[in-house]
């Protein structure tokens, strides 16, 4: 090949080669998210009998928060006239008119944000996290916000010392970065290890006590917190990310069991404080969720599904048949009076 | 250089074979060498263009693939994590087999553009896909491709090179690369900027970049000139063969750095998560650490390069594991906020700088010019290997002793082994000065 057809074919095939990146770049800044356009209206968090989620349906609102009102709930082809608020989140959780969002900051950075969004899911205060979105709660008060982020990323998943999770005091401003810096309690002694990590934090109605799971040596402990102590006390073996029922006399939680799916070997179950009796619910598949209560008798939880996800519900006490309850969505929250 | 650059005489230069097809040897008279010493052989930066804007390429892919995965597609991290380990896996079996079948072929160049194909492709297959497991498919395809060319495009490099100047010819070709690596994010992130977070885009503009490297080594790359001892020996280079080149005592000796200091390594992410836990820094600054290490890396990788062809590039590359130590000892040490962010990042670089290429400028001199893809794979693949072991050891030290122990222990191994490949470098190598040019 002589210099000049070498410089020949590189130029044809650069200006090839650049038209199809450009075009399609700006193709793709031009079109909506594909799927149909979804009518944006304003959906706030003081109208009880509503669940609020992250809707994944195809769409312009993909990935936005919307609300469904229960009545309306249970629809198999998704038509439940979801409201599609201008907020979006990758995980989500609200009460007493306070909202967390945890949402990316910059996508090539891997760098998020977590978001506390006020009635009208406007936000309010923003806090950088550590890593990767994981789960979120806030507290019955609407005082306590948590959130769990994996950290370092995804290259030190299945190492143990992979998530952060931090609690936010809307009341003094207080910001408790890292709850691996509390007092751990292991069966009623005090106790420090290396390999402490702690996730999927759930708060009691007194707006300080809180459940989580403590992992330290090879146990994934049900803790019960003291933001004002800043201790953490083991209670019960084998929990991860708790739920704390309404009346805050059941946790709702994933059980790791042996010999199920290695990404997400997990059922859900439910754990009686008062007796420490376990009760597997009827669900028989593996979940990776942190569920969310109904009502008192009843547990929300996510499943895999067509377009991402889906929610499901299931009696607490293990009788009766899962339920669908909203195609599309993630991060179920259940707006109380 | 050392034992073999003698025995092995299968020096090549830079330079076009003259028009008779005579490849001119390593014994050029100096008055013409040193002018041609100046300067980088053409095919040294041409593959360097090569790996720059394939770099651009696969950096936009990797850094916006976790978000895409776990947030996009609902992968859970975890299975995010047994993905990587997958492809981590599949790529050092075919490094050896991509840099034999070069030898064996005696055609390096299109062994190489096959990997660069194959990776180029992959990144138009991956928004094609949505399935976990046809996702690992194409993760997987694109290391394979990444695994396949690495070491017919380090023999290429070398082979381009003359003997006293390999050095020289990776410090060039790695600070190409760097540059690309530092580019691809930023790339990244004005295609999602500008589309409003389009993934797909973004894999079609990377795709765009990866042929467009494809082109430049099939329009610029050379095949190396033939060695002369490659046209003296009978057929082809078996398998066996490749293999025997273990048997070239100083050749073994450099694998066995490779390995068993690579081993005494903790891993990057370690590092910045140690930095991250002693300093206190704002969450969203830490994604921008590496970049802190890679531009070192990118400033210091021709000085370090050309030094390395002055003093001696094994013993370069043994100090760059003392740089490493001092980076842990800087992690240990109590230090003014500034420095202790800025020194582990920095020695880190010089690290980088002072061992990635100077392994390959290390190794390939040792190893005949016929079997140079599968040598330096070997090399590549002890190094890959002894880093994975360390990065296990780290993290179960962790997980037992918690992070300063770990890493005091790390920085005991490392000593220990860096002393121990010192000794005995210096015990076989009785002139560790480069031949007189």
């Amino acid at each position: 090949m002589t210099r000049t057809t070498r410089t020949l074919v590189l130029v044809i095939v650069t200006a090839l080669l650049a038209a199809v990146a450009v075009v399609y770049t700006i193709r793709a800044a031009g079109r909506s998210d594909g799927g149909p356009s979804q009518d944006i209206t304003e959906v706030t968090l003081d109208q009880p009998g509503r669940i609020l989620f992250r809707t994944t349906a195809a769409g312009t609102g993909r990935d936005h928060l919307a609300a469904v009102d229960l009545a309306r709930t249970g629809k198999d082809d998704g038509a439940d006239d979801r409201r599609i608020s201008p907020t979006s989140c990758l995980v989500f959780h609200a009460a007493h008119g306070t909202g967390v969002c945890l949402k990316l900051a910059n996508a090539a950075l891997h760098t998020y944000n977590a978001v506390v969004l006020d009635n009208r899911l406007l936000p309010v205060d923003s806090h950088e996290t550590a890593g990767t979105p994981s789960r979120a709660r806030v507290s019955p008060g609407g005082n306590l916000v948590a959130w769990t982020v994996f950290v370092g990323g995804e290259s030190y998943a299945g190492l143990d010392f992979s998530t952060r999770t931090s609690i936010l005091d809307r009341r003094s401003g207080t910001l408790y970065d890292n709850l691996e810096t509390f007092t751990v309690i292991r069966d009623g002694k005090p106790y420090t290890a290396a390999d402490i990590n702690v996730w999927g934090v759930t708060f009691a109605a007194d707006e300080n006590r809180f459940y989580a799971t403590v992992s330290t040596d090879g146990h994934r402990y049900l803790a019960e917190g003291d933001l004002a102590a800043k201790t953490l006390r083991t209670i019960h073996d084998n929990v991860e990310c708790p739920s704390l029922s309404p009346d805050g006399t059941h946790i709702a939680y994933k059980k790791r069991i042996a010999g199920t799916d290695p990404s997400r070997p997990w059922k859900l179950f439910t754990l009686d404080l008062r007796t420490g009796t376990e009760t597997p619910t009827s669900e028989t598949r593996t979940l990776d969720d942190q569920a969310e209560w109904l009502d008192n008798t009843t547990v929300l939880y996510t499943l895999p599904g067509d377009l991402r996800a889906d929610v499901w519900a299931v009696n607490a006490d293990g009788t009766g048949q899962p339920k669908m309850m909203v195609r599309y969505a993630l991060s179920p929250t259940v707006l109380r009076p | 250089m050392y034992l073999s650059s003698s025995r092995s005489g299968d020096v090549t230069t830079g330079v076009r074979p003259a028009r008779d097809g005579r490849v001119p040897q390593a014994a050029t008279p100096p008055a013409r060498a040193s002018r041609v010493a100046r300067v980088v052989a053409p095919n040294v930066i041409a593959l360097g263009l090569v790996s720059l804007v394939t770099d651009i390429s696969s950096e936009m892919v990797t850094a916006i693939l976790p978000v895409y995965l776990v947030l996009g597609l609902g992968l859970s991290p975890l299975a995010f994590g047994m993905l990587d380990g997958l492809y981590n896996g599949a790529t050092a079996f075919l490094r050896v087999a991509g840099g034999h079948i070069a030898d064996r072929t005696r055609r390096h160049k299109p062994v190489a553009g096959l990997g660069y194909g194959l990776s180029a492709a992959c990144k138009l297959a991956l928004p094609a896909v949505s399935s976990v497991p046809g996702i690992g498919a194409v993760i997987t395809a694109d290391r394979m491709g990444k695994g396949i060319r690495t070491a017919p495009r380090d023999a290429l490099i070398s082979l381009s090179s003359p003997a006293d100047q390999q050095g020289r010819a990776f410090g060039v070709h790695r600070a190409f690369d760097t540059t690309g690596a530092l580019l691809g994010p930023f790339a990244a992130m004005a295609v999602l900027w500008f589309t409003a977070q389009a993934y797909d885009a973004v894999f079609v503009v990377s795709f765009c970049f990866a042929a467009f490297a494809v082109l430049l080594l099939v329009l610029y790359v050379r095949e190396a000139p033939a060695a002369p001892e490659a046209k003296a020996a009978t057929g082809r280079p078996r398998l066996r063969e490749a293999v025997a080149v273990l048997r070239v005592p100083g050749f073994a000796r450099v694998c066995a750095y490779a390995l068993v200091l690579g081993a005494a390594t903790i891993g990057d992410g370690m590092v910045y998560l140690l930095l991250q836990r002693r300093v206190d820094l704002r969450p969203h600054l830490f994604p921008l650490l590496p970049f802190g290490t890679a531009l070192g890396f990118l400033l210091l990788a021709v000085p370090v390069g050309l030094l390395a062809d002055r003093v001696g590039r094994l013993r370069v590359f043994l100090l760059g594991h003392g740089v490493l130590l001092a980076c842990y000892l800087t992690l240990l040490t109590p230090l003014p906020r500034a420095a202790a962010v800025a020194l582990p990042l920095l020695l880190l670089g010089v690290f980088y700088a002072a061992t990635d290429g100077v392994l390959m400028a290390v190794a390939a001199p040792l190893a005949p010019a016929r079997l140079r893809g599968g040598s330096l794979a070997l090399v590549q693949t002890g190094q890959a290997a002894g880093r994975a072991l360390g990065a296990v050891a780290f993290g179960a030290a962790w997980t037992a002793w918690g992070p300063h122990q770990a890493l005091v222990a790390a920085a005991v191994t490392l000593a220990a082994a860096g002393a121990a490949a010192a000794l005995t470098a210096h015990r076989y190598d009785t002139s560790p000065r480069e031949p007189a040019r």
